[in-house]
């Protein structure tokens, strides 16, 4: 009697197991093995180091040590002490905001300059989607011969400035340069939300008499809301977690002060001193947290309000 | 439409490529043709006299280029593999049931997407498992990284493809993984587009993980040939060789993105933004 309980399956196949009868259809249809070998790798390799992470910061686990003794909060101590932990999370935080603004800021303008799909616009699109492909690394070393003081851009402008010198301004610079490196993709995005818009809609706000800047910002803007949500989570998240583009342009300097979250614990680990780099790391994980909640749940509330 | 912006749109546009992709990518190509002697500070001219050949050369002989494009190849091609081949089994479970234990574990398998991946301690937890340095290791690492992203595109992919295709195919007694290989992977092509490329991108371009798994040595992938070639010009630039090699690292991922073009586009437009 077991196969007749299961609607869909009506031609039983002899010898099935007979258990199959009684799990619900889903069961049957869409089993969980599907999504075991996924779920098992990306608990043993991502979730585990990310708990472990809780763990070793609170050790004295160096290339000095053979074996690993719990030390409590030293190691945040250390980096509390000499100026590194606050240093990280402004600098961080600072990169993050300016990065996702520059790079939004570009996609976007691109997107609504190359909407219509022409040959001329498909081209284009191409064109500044190229940063994309190249490595972040070797975007870095591109601007650094551009940005040096004996730089391509200083020989154009016969100026002297130390584009990567300033303690102050630099960190702008390498921001732009992480804008321009990733416009592509948030350009993309914003094209896709920008076809999602019902033709109709824009139709009727032109009966209405609606201009192109009425139509924008009463119509497309809203309508945009699902990309600009996609496209500043992942930027803001993302660029919290930079590495290359500093490494290649300033390698933290000058003074530190370009020194982000990964050129630290790269620096450090590079030292030996892993459990003061896994530290910094856990600071990382729990300062993205904070910010990565509010924030989705902040833009996903504006997506239904407008 | 304003005669202006008729006219000035498309100037705006070449203006802005011109600046902001033609000057970098001018400089790019131009350096790496010229001799050491003219690269040593950067500029826009044409080389006085022309070596690419040599550089390029030079690049692939000092900069240890063939070994670094096969250990790149061993370690992202199964990373892409098994990125997608295990997120789409995962992605259409995610995306047909409906439990709150199926929600947990979609939010689970998703949160990578927001999470830092925690690279020291991965360092750690491969060494425990004899799996430092070495090419397993890494492939793990990028696998359970770029999980997230395939996923999150697959599933909600997945959830826009009706039932009834899947449902025709029950009926004549397909057991799930035929369904699985038949109907859903076929449907997929356009997501797994998307990433494929993304996730290729990533890794081919990653140093810093590559840095803490792999570490220099024999299995060292591009960038990080690249970040030793870089890094080396502490005493005399060698800005022709770098150029002569990021050139060489760019092209493969350039030749893939023209060759899925269109399949990533509508990929992105499915996957993120509904």
């Amino acid at each position: 009697m077991a196969h007749t309980v299961v609607r869909s399956e009506p031609t039983p196949v002899t010898g099935a197991p007979k258990k199959v009868g009684r799990l619900p259809r889903a069961a049957v249809h869409h089993p969980w093995w599907f999504a075991l070998p996924a779920i098992v790798v990306f608990a043993g390799f991502f979730l585990l180091p990310n708990l472990l992470n809780f763990y070793y910061p609170f050790t004295n686990w160096s290339s000095y040590h053979s074996d690993i003794a719990f030390t409590g909060l030293d190691n945040f101590k250390t980096i509390a002490d000499d100026g590194s932990l606050l240093r990280a999370i402004r600098t961080t935080l600072l990169y993050a905001l300016l990065a996702a603004l520059f790079q939004n800021g570009f996609g976007l303008v691109l997107a609504l300059l190359l909407e219509d799909d022409t040959r001329f616009n498909r081209f284009f699109r191409a064109v500044f989607f190229l940063p994309v492909l190249i490595s972040a690394l070797a975007t870095g070393y591109v601007f650094q011969a551009l940005l040096d003081q004996d730089g391509a851009v200083n020989s154009v402008l016969g100026t002297d400035i130390p584009w990567l010198g300033s303690t102050t301004w630099t960190l702008i610079v390498v921001t732009l340069i992480h804008g321009w490196k990733w416009m592509g993709l948030s350009m993309l995005i914003y094209l896709a939300g920008l076809k999602g818009i019902p033709g109709d809609m824009l139709e009727a706000a032109r009966m209405d008499g609606a201009g192109p800047w009425r139509t924008f910002w009463s119509v497309r803007w809203p309508m945009l809301a699902p990309a600009v949500t996609f496209n500043v989570t992942t930027a803001l998240i993302g660029s919290m977690n930079t590495f290359d583009i500093v490494q290649a342009t300033t390698g933290g300097g000058p003074a530190a002060s370009t020194e982000v979250f990964n050129i630290y614990m790269f620096r450090i680990f590079g030292q030996g001193l892993y459990a003061q780099a896994s530290a910094m790391s856990l600071v990382l994980f729990l300062v993205v947290v904070t910010v990565a909640i509010p924030l989705v749940i902040g833009l996903r509330r504006r997506e239904q309000l407008l | 439409m304003s005669p202006i912006w008729r006219y000035g749109r498309p100037a705006l546009v070449l203006l802005l490529a011109g600046l902001a992709v033609g000057v970098p990518l001018w400089l790019v190509a131009v350096t790496s043709a010229k001799p050491q002697a003219e690269a040593i500070e950067p500029n826009l001219d044409l080389p006085r006299s022309w070596q690419p050949g040599s550089n390029y050369a030079d690049a692939v002989s000092e900069g240890e280029m063939l070994r670094g494009f096969l250990n790149s190849l061993l370690v992202v091609v199964p990373s892409v593999l098994l990125v997608l081949i295990l997120g789409a089994g995962a992605a259409w479970v995610f995306a047909r049931r409906k439990s709150k234990l199926v929600s947990a574990a979609y939010a689970l398998c998703i949160s990578g997407l927001l999470l830092p991946p925690a690279v020291i301690t991965i360092v750690m937890e491969l060494r425990q498992l004899g799996l430092a340095n070495t090419r397993p290791g890494m492939i793990a690492v990028y696998t359970g990284m770029y999980l997230s992203t395939s996923i999150f595109f697959m599933t909600g992919f997945i959830r826009a493809i009706p039932m009834e295709l899947e449902e025709a195919a029950r009926i004549d007694g397909a057991p799930p993984w035929r369904i699985f290989a038949r109907i859903v992977l076929p449907l997929l092509r356009p997501v797994i587009a998307t990433a494929t490329i993304m996730v290729m991108l990533y890794a081919w371009s990653d140093i810093f993980y590559a840095f803490f798994v792999l570490g220099g040595g024999d299995r060292a992938t591009l960038p990080l040939n690249l970040y030793q070639v870089a890094s080396a010009q502490l005493y005399l630039n060698n800005w022709h060789l770098v150029f002569a090699y990021v050139v060489v690292m760019s092209l493969p991922m350039v030749a893939v993105f023209l060759v899925g073009q269109r399949k990533i586009v509508s990929g992105i437009t499915s996957g993120a933004v509904k």
